[in-house]
C-alpha cells in the first residue's frame, strides 16, 4: 500500500491488515502527468485507496495533490503509469461511471438553478425525471440539513450552505467514492469545523469512501484514517501513513492530547516533506 | 433601507432641538421615533419612485415649452422651424400616411431583430464547437461587421429580389453581429469546474450545451439582445435612406425623406418622433425582457442590500 518514491518514503503499517481486507476501489500505479506546458506535476505516483477508507491528501501548493485527484475523478488523463478503478462501472472511454462524486473548492453551483435543481443535476444527466429523482433528492438534502432550502437560489445562500448543496449534489448520486478538493479553504473556521463534522458523521453513517485533498495539518488529523503527505517539484508522494485513534473525533478529540499529538506527528511530517523540496 | 430610516430619522429630529422650543420639540421628536418605521419607508420608496417619473418628465415638458417659445419669440417661419402645436397637429392630420409607415419600420426592425437573435446565437453555437470553425468563419462576421453598412446598402438593393428584402438584410447584418459576439463571449465564459463537473458525469455535448452553457451565456445574450434591438432600428432607418424613391411606400425614414423634400417640417418632426417613440419602446422592451428573464439569478439584476 506505500509505495516507494526517489525521495524519503515513510512507511508504517500497523492498521493497514484490518484495511487490507476491504476491496481497492482505485489503485495508481507510477502515474506521471505532465501539463501542455511541459510542467511536471506529478511524478510516479502510486497509491490504492481502499473500500471505506478516510484518505488525507497533504501537500503544499504545487505538490500536485488537486491534479492527482482529478486523475482519480476520470478527469484530464495521464502521461504515463496505469490507473485501475478494479469494481466501479467503466464506460466506453475506459473511465469511470457514475459511482464517483467530486466536490470542488468552490461550491460550483449552477445560480440559475435552483437548490433542488442544482442537487437534481447528475440524476438529470442520467436521464432521470424530475419526479423520480425527488425522493433521492429530499433525502440528499436532509443529509447535510438543507430540506427547508430547496427552492432557494444559491445568491440567497451563506457560503457554508452554498458547500452543503454541493455536498447534497456529490451525494445524490450515492457514490461509492467521494472526492473533495480543498472543500472548505475558503470557509471560515467556524463553518468549517461544523462541516467537518458533518463529513464525518456521513462517512461513518454510509461507509462511503473519502479523498480529501487539504493544505491543513489540522483538517488532516481531524478527518483521516490515511494520510498521503506530498511533495512539492515535482509533485509526488512523500510519505503515507495510518492515523489511529481511540476516541471518538468529536469536539472532545479536538481538545484531546491525542489529537494534538497526531497534529504533531502530521505537521512533522509535512515539514520534512517541504523541507527536502530547498535540496 | 428600513433599518438606514429607521436610524436617520429621530437624530434629525432631535437637530432640531436647540433651536425649538426645547420641551415641544422633544415632544415631537418622540411622536416621531414613534411612527411606525416600515410604513415612512414605504412612503419615502413611494416619494422617490414618484420622482424618478416626475423629474424627467418636467424637463421634458421644459424643453417643449422652450422650443415653442424660441419659435414665437423669433418668429420663426413653420416651414423652418414648426412649434411643437403644429407638430402634434400634423401628427394627427397625417395619421393615415404614417401609421402605414410605422407599421412598416416596425416589422423590418423586429424581424430583423428576431433574425439576428436566430442567426448570432445559431452561429456563436456552431463557433465555439471547434477551434476550426472559429478560425474559419470568425473573420468573416468580423468584416461584414466593420463595413459600414450604408456602403454595402446600395449593392444589397441591386441584388435582393425586394427593397424590403433589402431593408430586412441590412437591418440584419448589423444587429446580428453585437448578438454573436456576445454569445461567443458567454459561451466562452462557462466555469471550467462546472464544465468538468458535467464530464464527469459523463453529460453528452447536447447536454452540456442545454443544461450548462446555453443558460450560462444567457446574460451575454441578454447583453446582445438590447444592443442588437438598437441597432436594429437604427439599420432599419440607414437602409431605407440607401434605397431612396426605390423605397417609395415604405417606413418612416422614406416618410421623413419626403417631407423633407416637400418642407412639410412639420411631418418631419412626427415622424421623427415616432421614429423615437419606437426606439424607445424596443429599449423598454429588451430591457424588461432581460429582467425578467434574469432577476431571480443574476447579479445585474439585484439591488445591493447594504
Amino acid at each position: 500500500m506505500v509505495i516507494a518514491e526517489q525521495g524519503r518514503t515513510e512507511t508504517r503499517t500497523p492498521s493497514a491488515r484490518s484495511l487490507k481486507a476491504s476491496r481497492p476501489l482505485v489503485a495508481m500505479d507510477n502515474v506521471s502527468k505532465v501539463f501542455s506546458n511541459g510542467t511536471l506535476a506529478l511524478s510516479r505516483m502510486s497509491m490504492t485507496v481502499r473500500q471505506g477508507e478516510f484518505v488525507s491528501l497533504l501537500g503544499p501548493s504545487g505538490c500536485g495533490k488537486s491534479t492527482a485527484l482529478r486523475i482519480i475523478a476520470g478527469l484530464g488523463g495521464i502521461s504515463e503509469g496505469e490507473i485501475d478503478w478494479p469494481i466501479f462501472r467503466i464506460n466506453s472511454s475506459g473511465l469511470p461511471d457514475g459511482d464517483i462524486s467530486f466536490v470542488f473548492q468552490e461550491p460550483t453551483l449552477m445560480p440559475w438553478q435552483t437548490v433542488f435543481g442544482n442537487v437534481y443535476l447528475p440524476l438529470r444527466l442520467k436521464g432521470l425525471s424530475r419526479k423520480a429523482a425527488s425522493d433521492r433528492i429530499t433525502t440528499a438534502l436532509e443529509s447535510v440539513g438543507l430540506e427547508d432550502f430547496a427552492n432557494a437560489y444559491p445568491r440567497e445562500l451563506s457560503g457554508g450552505m452554498k458547500m452543503r448543496v454541493s455536498i447534497a449534489r456529490a451525494l445524490v448520486t450515492e457514490p461509492r467514492l467521494l472526492l473533495m478538493d480543498e472543500p472548505f479553504a475558503a470557509l471560515d473556521e467556524i463553518t468549517r469545523q461544523k462541516l467537518n463534522d458533518d463529513v464525518l458523521a456521513l462517512w461513518k453513517a454510509t461507509g462511503i469512501t473519502v479523498i480529501f485533498v487539504t493544505h491543513s495539518v489540522y483538517e488532516s488529523a481531524y478527518l483521516a484514517n490515511r494520510i498521503v503527505v506530498m511533495k512539492a517539484r515535482p509533485g509526488r508522494v512523500h510519505s503515507d501513513f495510518p492515523l489511529r485513534t481511540s476516541l471518538e473525533r468529536d469536539a472532545r478529540y479536538r481538545t484531546s492530547e491525542e489529537y494534538r499529538l497526531a497534529c504533531a506527528e502530521v505537521s512533522a511530517m509535512l515539514s520534512e516533506a517541504m523541507g527536502g523540496q530547498e535540496h | 433601507m428600513i433599518s438606514s430610516a429607521d436610524e436617520t430619522l429621530p437624530p434629525a429630529e432631535a437637530l432640531k432641538g436647540p433651536t425649538d422650543n426645547a420641551a415641544s420639540s422633544r415632544k415631537k421628536s418622540n411622536s416621531a421615533a414613534r411612527l411606525p418605521t416600515r410604513e415612512s419607508a414605504a412612503a419615502a420608496r413611494r416619494r422617490d419612485r414618484i420622482l424618478t417619473m416626475i423629474v424627467p418628465l418636467c424637463v421634458i415638458i421644459a424643453l417643449i415649452a422652450l422650443w415653442q417659445i424660441l419659435v414665437t419669440v423669433n418668429d420663426i417661419p413653420h416651414y423652418i422651424l414648426p412649434g411643437p402645436g403644429l407638430v402634434v397637429k400634423s401628427l394627427i392630420s397625417d395619421w393615415h400616411v404614417l401609421l402605414p409607415a410605422l407599421w412598416v419600420t416596425t416589422k423590418i426592425t423586429l424581424a430583423s431583430l428576431a433574425l439576428a437573435l436566430i442567426g448570432g446565437g445559431g452561429v456563436a453555437i456552431l463557433l465555439v464547437q471547434s477551434r476550426w470553425i472559429e478560425t474559419a468563419l470568425y473573420p468573416i462576421t468580423v468584416i461584414l461587421q466593420v463595413t459600414p453598412i450604408i456602403a454595402i446598402a446600395p449593392l444589397i438593393l441591386i441584388y435582393a429580389p425586394s427593397t424590403q428584402a433589402a431593408l430586412l438584410i441590412c437591418a440584419f447584418v448589423v444587429a446580428f453581429f453585437p448578438i454573436l459576439s456576445n454569445m461567443v463571449q458567454g459561451l466562452k465564459s462557462v466555469d471550467h469546474n462546472l464544465l468538468n463537473l458535467f464530464e464527469l458525469y459523463g453529460a453528452s455535448r447536447w447536454q452540456t450545451l442545454i443544461y450548462l452553457k446555453l443558460p450560462a451565456s444567457l446574460p451575454y445574450f441578454m447583453t446582445g439582445l438590447r444592443i442588437g434591438g438598437g441597432l436594429a432600428l437604427i439599420a432599419a432607418v440607414v437602409a431605407e435612406f440607401a434605397a431612396g424613391s426605390a423605397g417609395a411606400g415604405s417606413g418612416l425614414a422614406f416618410r421623413l425623406l419626403e417631407s423633407q423634400f416637400r418642407l412639410n417640417i412639420s411631418r418631419l418632426f412626427a415622424a421623427l418622433f415616432l421614429l423615437a417613440s419606437l426606439g424607445v419602446l424596443i429599449f423598454a422592451l429588451t430591457s424588461f425582457i432581460s429582467w425578467w428573464t434574469l432577476h431571480r439569478w443574476h447579479e445585474s439584476s439585484l439591488k445591493r442590500e447594504n
